[in-house]
């Protein structure tokens, strides 16, 4: 591992080392650039993970504070807690659950596809889908990306088998274990899956791909990267220019530290990554780095999430087997006819005991609520994973009147949902009961929203700088050495879960930034 | 490329029974008793000398405790689950009182607006005392805390059947995860090959 000093600005520093920052490193150290990692969760490894589920909590989730506000029921039901992600060396990837679908074609042309809708910024996506299938393959090889390559499916656990026969039973035809970046086989040096069902504590066998224990090793092999942990960035600096040139951050002791950087890479999740880019406000960019077009930390996207449970007369153990590995894609089309734009995925889910109640029942107490937690071996999971369509005062903003421990205000996340967006999502409840009843559930269970884990589009690539904040390699319009290279990036969600799509960006936008610099550009 | 390709769980043998932390139970203003009922779900997990449990605390009084008990209790009503796993929830709000004064106070005025009838009364009575204070800070913070902890405790785990981590006894691969049988199985294509 690199160690880089302070005042080397031929350094490239990126912050967050998840799906996007952590393969952009990987990447770019291979190429013999240096790069400043810097992270601010703790590193964290097999052998440490908890398997104690609020304890795993505790231990992988950013918890600085945050406020919300909107219509959205997450601001309801979950006050303190408006995403769940994570802050730990690797990121998301250490507790995401591993499903890694393409976009559609067609969903890279939403505004053009669903139409001039009122309420919304919908704009179509500055690259074409053949482009970007090109880094789809490359990714899904790097990430043994089940169904895909050479890489097996996933064997059907029980809860995958209720899911399989409702869904035939409605006559789905697109049903299966999913394209999920776990291992079936050994491969890529990491063994198979054996089925505990703890992805979102952090995978103990590495079987689940996380760049904790692929590209950032990877990445320290070559000797280029010096990764700085529990190094919070506070602050991007730019020369009298307008060219970034250092980052400002805390490390472990809460001391104040600046790093020089020849380019820098946002990857902080599209809260802190929009949030960050606001601090970053100067005389010369009064409203913020990169906002020019004052579309830094709007059009936030978090896609149509929620559960629905059945209850069953027998036993399903929904909690043993990969948490999420099955889904039907058979609704994954544009059907305006459906009473909504866009598509959906329906996708296999269980909690644990202990997150169950707190996280997948709706609010409630007494007989009622204990009955479904009585019926916990017969209970089967899935869950929502739908396209919900941008809005410009859907937004992540600066909270002056909350701080957090370095003093700065915290991110505000506003979300008023759309007409679509709840029609799409009634919809998909309706379809997921009938697939449950339609096998004899003798009662279904509609949870509530859970805190939003797919943060997208607070920084998203427009062919045109008005409409956003990057051009198509999430390099940013207003400053060509200051680049996005996480979901911030992403021009409109889609109904596919993000990271796969993340992990194509960052590999495409690691050739564009070597060339770029081979190029002198910059 | 070396990474961790013969990675084991470190005992695919060990026993499926969960050990309680003795300590847990005996660790002083007040304390929480009760038995072990033979044949119940803590019976199953607790070491065979640890048939009676108590609990102190350090902050509420027995009285107080008692309230919070049945006030947990009615909250998420198990009739299958033990006493002991609801002091468990009154052991986790006596010690955030002890830390938290603004909790201290909250939890101590709503057991004293209850009354020590609370405990007495029958569950209609209790769901109807509970009805009117639901919208009250002391109810949401009973709540939260009764779904934080409850479930997450041994006896929650033994009742409703969770069996938890599986990391340790080499995941549900070899232990269930498939083994439903009362709907057909899934054809291969959009299944994948079990590996053993």
């Amino acid at each position: 591992m690199a160690a880089i000093d302070f005042k080397d600005d031929s350094a490239i520093v990126i912050i967050g080392s998840g799906a996007g920052g952590g393969t952009l490193a990987h990447e770019l150290t291979g190429r013999g650039i240096k790069v400043v990692l810097l992270e601010a969760g703790q590193r964290q490894s097999l052998d440490s993970f908890s398997q104690v589920p609020g304890e795993a909590f505790t231990q992988l989730t950013w918890l600085d504070p945050r406020t919300q506000s909107g219509d959205w029921g997450v601001a309801r039901d979950f006050p303190t807690l408006p995403v769940w992600h994570a802050k730990t060396v690797g990121g998301t990837t250490v507790h995401w659950t591993a499903s890694a679908p393409r976009l559609r074609p067609w969903e890279l042309r939403a505004r053009t596809t669903y139409g001039n809708l009122p309420g919304t910024s919908l704009i179509d996506w500055p690259i074409a889908y053949d482009e970007l299938e090109k880094y789809y393959k490359i990714a899904e090889l790097r990430m043994g990306v089940t169904r895909r390559n050479d890489m097996p499916g996933l064997p059907a656990s029980n809860n995958f088998k209720v899911m399989y026969a409702g869904a035939k039973k409605l006559g789905y035809k697109q049903v299966h274990t999913g394209h999920m970046a776990i291992n079936s086989v050994i491969s890529d040096g990491r063994g198979y899956c054996i089925q505990q069902g703890f992805c979102v504590q952090g995978c103990k066998m590495g079987a689940k791909w996380s760049t904790l224990y692929t590209e950032i090793p990877d990445a320290e092999e070559t000797g280029n990267l010096d990764l700085r942990i529990e190094s919070t960035a506070t602050r991007i600096e730019h020369n009298p220019g307008g060219r970034v040139n250092a980052v400002v951050y805390r490390d472990r002791q809460g001391k104040e530290q600046r790093q020089k950087a020849r380019l820098v890479c946002v990857a902080g999740n599209a809260i802190e990554t929009a949030r960050l880019l606001l601090l970053s406000e100067s005389a010369k960019y009064p409203h913020g780095l990169a906002n020019s077009s004052d579309q830094v930390g709007r059009n936030y996207c978090h896609q149509i999430t929620g559960f629905v449970w059945g209850i069953f007369d027998k036993p399903v153990y929904s909690w043993r087997g990969a948490t999420l590995a099955g889904v039907v894609e058979d609704e994954v089309v544009n059907q305006p006819q459906r009473g909504f734009v866009g598509g959906y995925r329906i996708e296999l889910l269980a909690l644990d005991l202990p997150t169950l109640p707190l996280v997948g029942l709706p609010y409630g107490w007494g007989r009622d609520f204990a009955s479904i937690i009585d019926n916990y071996r017969n209970l089967a999971g899935l869950f929502i994973n739908g396209e919900d369509l941008p809005r410009p005062g859907n937004r992540i903003t600066l909270n002056p009147n909350v701080k957090d421990a370095f003093g700065l205000p915290v991110a505000n996340v506003h979300v008023d949902e759309h007409a679509n967006d709840r029609a799409m999502r009634k919809h998909a409840q309706g379809q997921m009961s009938k697939m449950y009843e339609a096998i004899g559930a003798k009662r279904v269970v509609v949870g509530p929203v859970p805190p939003a884990t797919h943060n997208l589009c607070t920084a998203r690539m427009s062919a045109d700088p008005r409409d956003g904040v990057t051009n198509a390699w999430g390099q940013t319009h207003d400053v060509k050495n200051l680049f996005i290279s996480d979901g911030s990036a992403l021009t409109t969600p889609g109904a596919a879960n993000p990271t796969l799509t993340i992990v194509a960006l960052a590999l495409r936008q690691a050739e564009y930034i070597d060339r770029q610099m081979k190029a002198g550009e910059v | 490329m070396t990474r961790f390709p013969d990675r084991q769980p470190p005992d695919r043998q060990s026993p499926d029974r969960q050990t309680l932390d003795r300590r847990q139970f005996l660790k002083t203003t007040g304390w929480l008793t009760g038995c072990v009922a033979a044949g119940s779900s803590l019976a199953l997990i607790a070491p065979a000398p640890a048939r009676a449990w108590a609990i102190d605390l350090v902050v509420l009084t027995s009285a107080e405790g008692a309230t919070l008990m049945a006030v947990a209790r009615t909250i998420a009503p198990h009739d299958r689950l033990e006493d002991a796993a609801y002091a468990l929830v009154v052991q986790a709000i006596d010690a955030e009182a002890a830390k938290d004064e603004k909790i201290r106070k909250v939890v101590r005025a709503g057991a004293a607006a209850l009354g020590s009838d609370f405990a007495k009364g029958d569950e209609s009575a209790r769901v109807g005392a509970l009805k009117k204070i639901e919208s009250s800070e002391f109810f949401k913070v009973l709540r939260l805390k009764t779904l934080q902890v409850l479930y997450a405790t041994p006896m929650a785990y033994a009742c409703f059947g969770y069996e938890g981590e599986a990391f340790s006894k080499g995941g549900y691969l070899s232990r269930g995860f498939n083994d439903l049988r009362w709907l057909a199985e899934v054809p291969l294509e959009d299944s994948g090959p079990v590996p053993s």
